[in-house]
C-alpha cells in the first residue's frame, strides 16, 4: 500500500492552511473594516472560488502559468519557478481555492465584535496593531480555529482544481483525492477503498473536534 | 483649558438632528452633561476622543490641537489618550480584571492603588463574564484613570453601582482628580444621579 497520496495531502493541507492564516487574517481585518466599493470588489473575487467550478479556476491558472507565455514564463525564467504540474503549484491554486474557507469566519467574527474593544484599546494609547493582536484575534479564537480546520479540510478535499494545475504525478502531484480517482479507473476498489477511509476518518474527526471544542471551550463571551 | 466647538449631523430615528455644541472646560474641571436618550451624548464623548469625526469643528488643547476640519487636522485617539468610560464597559472578554490595568500601564503602585480605590483587590483573576455588572462598570473606570489622563470622558459611569458604594467611589475619585488634574466630562441621562458632584451642568436638549 503506497501511502504517499495521503502524506502529500496532509502536507499540501498543512502548508496551505500556514499560508492562508498569514495572509488571511490581515486581510480579513482590512475587510471587515469599512465598506468601500474597493474592498465589495477584492471580497467577490475572494469569494468565487466558493461558486466557480475548481475545473474552470484549474484552467485558467494552467493557462497563466503555463510555461510557454504568460508570467509563468517569466517565472519560469526569472526564478527558475515552475507552478504548472508542481507541488509548488498545488500549493498556490489551493491557496486561492480555499481562500474563502479561511477568510469568511474570520472576517464575521471581527464584524461582530463590538467598535468599543478596539476605541477602548486606542485610547490607552495603543495602536491598530496592538489593538488587533492583544484584544481583537484573542477574543475571536473559536471562529479563527472553525476557519484553520474549515481551510485544512477543504485543501484535503480538492480534486479539479488540483488535477487541473497539478496532473497526477507519482510522489509530486498525486494528492489522495486524485489517487481514488486513479485507482477507480484501474477498476482497483480496494485501494480507491482504502485512501477513501482514510480522508473520511481525518475529515471526520476534524470535524467533530471543532464542534467538540467550541461548544465546552471557546464559546465567545460576546456571543 | 480644552476649548470644544463642533458640529455633527445625527441620525436618529426622528429623522436627521443637528448636534451643536461650544464648551470650555478649564483645567482641573467637572462638568456635568444630561440630555435624553438619543441628543448625542455619546457621539459628543466619542467626538471628543476621536472614534468620530465631526463634520465641522476645533478641539484645542492647552498645548495641542486635536481636532480642526478647516485646516484638516485630526489627531488620532491614540495621540489624544483622553480616559474613556464607555457605557457598555467595553472590557476585553480575554483578559482578567489585573491583565486590563497591566495592558494600560506598567505602573504597578498605580495599578494597586487603583485596585484599592475600586475595591477590587480580591478580583484581579477573574476575567469580566465572572464579575458583577457594579464590578464590570468598576474595572472600566480603573482602566480609563490606569493612563493617568489629562482628560476623563464619562458615559454613564455609575449606572450599574448602588448607592453606598457609588458614595465611597465619587469621595475617592474626586481625590484622585484633584491631584491629576484631571479635567472630567460626565454624562448621563439622570440629573439625580450626578446631584453629588461639583461641577458646571450642561443640557443638550
Amino acid at each position: 500500500m503506497d501511502l504517499t497520496p495521503i502524506w502529500l495531502t496532509l502536507k499540501l493541507a498543512g502548508i496551505t492552511t500556514v499560508l492562508l492564516l498569514a495572509i488571511g487574517l490581515p486581510v480579513a481585518w482590512w475587510l471587515s473594516r469599512g465598506r468601500s466599493l474597493f474592498k465589495i470588489i477584492i471580497e467577490a473575487i475572494i469569494t468565487m472560488p466558493l461558486v466557480l467550478p475548481p475545473s474552470v479556476l484549474g484552467f485558467y491558472l494552467l493557462l497563466a502559468f503555463s510555461p510557454q507565455h504568460g508570467p509563468g514564463k517569466w517565472l519560469l525564467r526569472t526564478f527558475d519557478i515552475q507552478f504548472v504540474f508542481s507541488f509548488p503549484g498545488l500549493v498556490l491554486a489551493s491557496v486561492i481555492y480555499s481562500m474563502p474557507f479561511m477568510m469568511g469566519p474570520i472576517k464575521s467574527a471581527l464584524q461582530q465584535l463590538p467598535p468599543s474593544l478596539s476605541q477602548a484599546s486606542h485610547s490607552l494609547g495603543k495602536s491598530r496593531w496592538q489593538t488587533f493582536i492583544h484584544v481583537l484575534v484573542p477574543n475571536i479564537k473559536p471562529s479563527l480555529l472553525t476557519a484553520i480546520v474549515l481551510t485544512f479540510a477543504h485543501t484535503l478535499g480538492e480534486f479539479g482544481v488540483v488535477l487541473m494545475i497539478g496532473g497526477n504525478i507519482p510522489n509530486v502531484t498525486r494528492v489522495a483525492s486524485i489517487a481514488v480517482y486513479d485507482a477507480v479507473e484501474q477498476m482497483d476498489y480496494g485501494t480507491a477503498n482504502t485512501y477513501s477511509m482514510i480522508l473520511f476518518a481525518i475529515t471526520f474527526i476534524l470535524v467533530i473536534s471543532v464542534f467538540i471544542f467550541n461548544r465546552y471551550q471557546l464559546k465567545s463571551p460576546l456571543e | 483649558m480644552i476649548s470644544i466647538d463642533i458640529e455633527k449631523k445625527l441620525k436618529t430615528y426622528q429623522g436627521e438632528q443637528r448636534l451643536k455644541i461650544a464648551l470650555q472646560l478649564p483645567e482641573g474641571s467637572i462638568t456635568k452633561i444630561y440630555g435624553p436618550s438619543g441628543a448625542g451624548k455619546t457621539t459628543f464623548l466619542k467626538i471628543i476622543a476621536g472614534f468620530v469625526k465631526p463634520e465641522k469643528g476645533i478641539i484645542k488643547t492647552a498645548d495641542e490641537t486635536w481636532l480642526n476640519t478647516d485646516s484638516k487636522i485630526f489627531l488620532p485617539p491614540q495621540k489624544r489618550k483622553a480616559g474613556f468610560v464607555f457605557q457598555d464597559y467595553a472590557l476585553f472578554p480575554n483578559m482578567t480584571l489585573q491583565e486590563h490595568l497591566e495592558y494600560a500601564t506598567t505602573d504597578k503602585a498605580w495599578i494597586k492603588r487603583l485596585l484599592d480605590i475600586g475595591r477590587l483587590e480580591n478580583l484581579v483573576i477573574h476575567k469580566p463574564e465572572y464579575l458583577s455588572g457594579g464590578q464590570q462598570q468598576r474595572l472600566a473606570i480603573l482602566r480609563a484613570l490606569a493612563i493617568k489622563p489629562k482628560l476623563l470622558l464619562m458615559d454613564e459611569p455609575f449606572s450599574a453601582i448602588d448607592a453606598k458604594m457609588k458614595m465611597t467611589l465619587i469621595t475617592k475619585l474626586k481625590t484622585l482628580f484633584d491631584e491629576l488634574a484631571t479635567t472630567v466630562l460626565i454624562v448621563s441621562h439622570n440629573q439625580q444621579e450626578l446631584e453629588m458632584i461639583p461641577g458646571e451642568e450642561l443640557n443638550i436638549p
